[in-house]
């Protein structure tokens, strides 16, 4: 028992991060019926975010106050990168065929990567590195904060790490929050307008090219706080963290059902507690860690076989 | 319409396949002297970038040390011997596109590298056809000159293929017999990274560990890819090992370490050359000590001749440190030099030379930085000597240094 309960805070620890991802994935889709595969390094460029305000302003200093101040780095770095993604890649290409800004996507994807690998210690084309940060080519050790790091808590015989706290608590708080904005704030009224008919909402006054906007920063705050926690759980970040935990939420929208903000949600939690539950009960040779990746896709296919709108999605009729 | 439509996918994915392949030439760096008529080039390949560019980049450092000792004393007579390097990224299809490129220069006499098993694996086949002599500072799965039946029925597999350190069949046991006769640990998890490397090592490290009397309590994987391992490492405490045989490198290595002592299971992580760089000390963090590793060799600063080399190295001013095969690099390229200075004496022309530069590095013989220089009929080096470290006072520190018999 302790160990199925052991396996669950993992599941639910890391589902929670995969949840955070995924709802950048389904806001975007559910406006723009795009799907932003560079969202991913949007994610990755929340912790680098974080890490520069820590290593720049703090200086070594990894006291709780400091947190809050990182997710704002974060969150700042992330919106940036998002709102300029789709300024400068997406709005272009907006009446092009489907193909060309997913496409686009894959190239902006391996662009950011790039750009963090070569020029986070310097100034692009130059070796000037005015505040002495590490070489981003390898992985770089994160700064463990204190309260929300440290030893793990013991209950029982199921250890719960404070990182896995701070992840489950920061997707409750999120979840929360974009709850309310969608459905109590005008400009979340806005969204589920243009979700539901871009044209009438038009007609009907509202700015779509805005709303747009904020649907790419709305995932990007998300993804900050992601890349904060996954930066705090795992002690280390990469500029190549962004392209497994892309996919993985990607696919958690789709298993909740895409276009749908509750079901990235769960998508993401029940993939994270299904790789932990492969990992330790499906036995004998096509069972542990090396095939829970296996077992996830397969409960992926066995959940769009039966219900192809997804786990919480609404019968498509035309789109998708 | 339809046609139209073709073009406008095609276009964008052909641009992006350009782009693309003209990232993979990147990265090609040559440095040498100008003394002498005729030029032989020694070819390095090694991840110049990436989570391994710490190990690659002393690598190459080490061998342009080497080559630069011996257009200073003239060692081949009329010839001057030039460095270049290319990046392998430590993947196996970027090394095969090093390799490839090698074998088409009219002017390369021998190359060290890979640093991976999983590349050489790749490259082996290529630099065989062109006759050109591979020396690895770093290989150290025991397939690549034993052939994959290493265990029952050794044979070589590429005559041109030689390494300085010594492999896996040795240094999976020599970590076994550590554990279970030093240490007294009779009970131990494995986890690898299902590459070339870790999973030889875990398997070698296995079979003696049974062996001896001890019991494997779990035998886990994870994703290279990945850098959360909660889930396996919940899969792993239950099952109380008294110690961790991780078989991978340190980027993986590190972290996991890290988490798993997070997680309450503070018990020593245990892996082999490929975790033993200061690196894995920053990212396993505060609780990376009494950590263990093994690495081939004598420890570079226990031999005279090793210390004049860090000296040397110290001196020649590289940017990035020499690294854990630094010293086995420079034994590598001094090797290919020493065959060189038979094959190449009253030759015109580099192509030519090569079977006989084959021969020669099979039989060169000489002292070097790491201890006595010589190949076995498999290429294996005949020097089986290892080293434990321990990391105490968040460094790596000697515990034991020994032959294995």
């Amino acid at each position: 028992m302790d160990t199925f309960i052991q396996q669950l805070v993992n599941g639910l620890s890391l589902g929670s991060l995969y949840a955070l991802i995924a709802v950048g994935y389904t806001v975007v889709y559910g406006i723009l019926q795009l799907i932003n595969f560079a969202h991913g390094e949007v994610f990755m460029i929340g912790a680098f975010g974080a890490l520069t305000t820590s290593l720049v302003l703090f200086k070594g200093n990894t006291a709780l106050w400091t947190l809050p101040v990182m997710i704002i780095g974060a969150v700042i770095a992330s919106v940036t990168t998002a709102v300029l993604m789709e300024r400068f890649a997406y709005r272009p290409l907006r009446h092009a065929p489907r193909l060309a800004p997913l496409i686009t996507a894959i190239g902006i994807s391996v662009f950011l990567q790039e750009a963090v690998r070569l020029n986070y210690d310097n100034v692009p084309f130059t070796s000037w590195n005015p505040f002495n940060l590490p070489d981003a080519k390898s992985i770089i050790p994160f700064p463990p904060i204190d309260v929300v790091t440290g030893p793990a808590i013991q209950i029982g015989g199921v250890t719960i790490q404070r990182e896995a706290i701070f992840t489950i608590g920061a997707l409750l708080v999120c979840s929360l929050l974009l709850w309310y904005f969608i459905n109590h704030t005008k400009m979340g009224h806005g969204m589920q307008a243009v979700s539901q008919d871009q044209d009438t909402a038009r007609l009907m006054g509202i700015n779509v090219d805005r709303i747009i906007v904020v649907a790419f920063a709305l995932g990007a705050v998300l993804a900050a706080v992601a890349g904060v926690s996954q930066g705090l759980q795992n002690h280390n970040i990469s500029f190549r963290m962004g392209f497994l935990a892309g996919l993985k939420a990607f696919v958690a929208a789709v298993l909740g059902g895409i276009g749908n903000v509750a079901g990235a949600v769960v998508g993401g939690l029940v993939l994270g507690i299904a790789e932990a539950m492969a990992t330790q009960y499906i036995p004998g040779q096509f069972g542990g860690s090396p095939w829970k990746d296996v077992w996830s896709f397969i409960l992926l296919i066995l959940v769009l076989v039966f219900r192809p709108q997804g786990l919480l999605g609404e019968k498509a009729v035309d789109r998708a | 319409m339809h046609q139209r439509s073709v073009v406008r996918v095609g276009v964008p994915l052909l641009v992006a396949s350009l782009a693309l392949s003209a990232c993979g030439s990147r990265n090609t760096t040559t440095t040498g002297a100008s003394s002498g008529n005729k030029t032989a080039v020694i070819g390095v390949m090694a991840p110049l970038s990436g989570d391994l560019s710490a190990l690659g980049l002393g690598i190459q450092h080490s061998v342009e040390l080497a080559v630069k000792q011996a257009n200073d004393s003239k060692a081949i007579p009329g010839w001057t011997l030039k460095v270049e390097a290319k990046d392998d990224e430590g993947k196996p299809d970027v090394g095969k596109n090093a390799a490839t490129a090698f074998a088409g220069e009219a002017n390369v006499a021998g190359v060290v590298g890979n640093l991976n098993s999983s590349v050489a694996q790749s490259t082996q086949p290529v630099l065989a056809t062109a006759k050109i002599v591979q020396v690895s500072p770093a290989n150290t799965n025991p397939s690549l000159t034993q052939g994959a039946n290493f265990a029952t029925a050794p044979a070589r597999t590429y005559a041109t293929y030689f390494r300085t350190c010594t492999t896996d069949a040795v240094q999976g046991p020599f970590a076994a017999r550590y554990l279970y006769q030093k240490a007294g640990f009779k009970k131990v998890a494995t986890i690898h990274d299902k590459k070339t490397y870790g999973q030889g090592l875990v398997a070698a490290f296995t079979t003696e560990f049974t062996k001896l009397g001890g019991t494997i309590t779990a035998a886990e994987t994870i994703n290279p890819d990945e850098s959360n391992y909660q889930s396996v490492i919940s899969k792993v405490k239950p099952t109380a090992p008294q110690a961790i045989y991780y078989g991978g490198e340190y980027p993986q290595a590190g972290p996991l370490s890290q988490q798993m002592k997070a997680a309450g299971l503070t018990v020593p992580l245990m892996g082999g050359d490929g975790i033993f760089d200061p690196k894995f000390i920053t990212l396993g963090g505060a609780t990376a000590n009494s950590d263990l590793a093994t690495s081939v060799g004598a420890p570079t600063d226990s031999l005279a001749a090793g210390k004049k080399f860090l000296a040397d190295y110290a001196a020649a001013g590289y940017k990035e440190p020499s690294a854990a095969y630094g010293a086995y690099s420079y034994d590598a390229a001094n090797a290919i030099i020493n065959a060189l200075k038979v094959s190449l004496k009253d030759a015109k022309d580099v192509t030519s030379t090569r079977p006989a530069t084959i021969d020669a590095l099979g039989k060169v013989s000489f002292a070097g930085v790491t201890g006595p220089v010589a190949f076995d009929k498999y290429g294996d080096t005949t020097s089986r000597v290892l080293t434990v470290y321990k990391v105490t006072d968040l460094k790596w520190a000697p515990v034991l240094t020994e032959a294995f018999k």
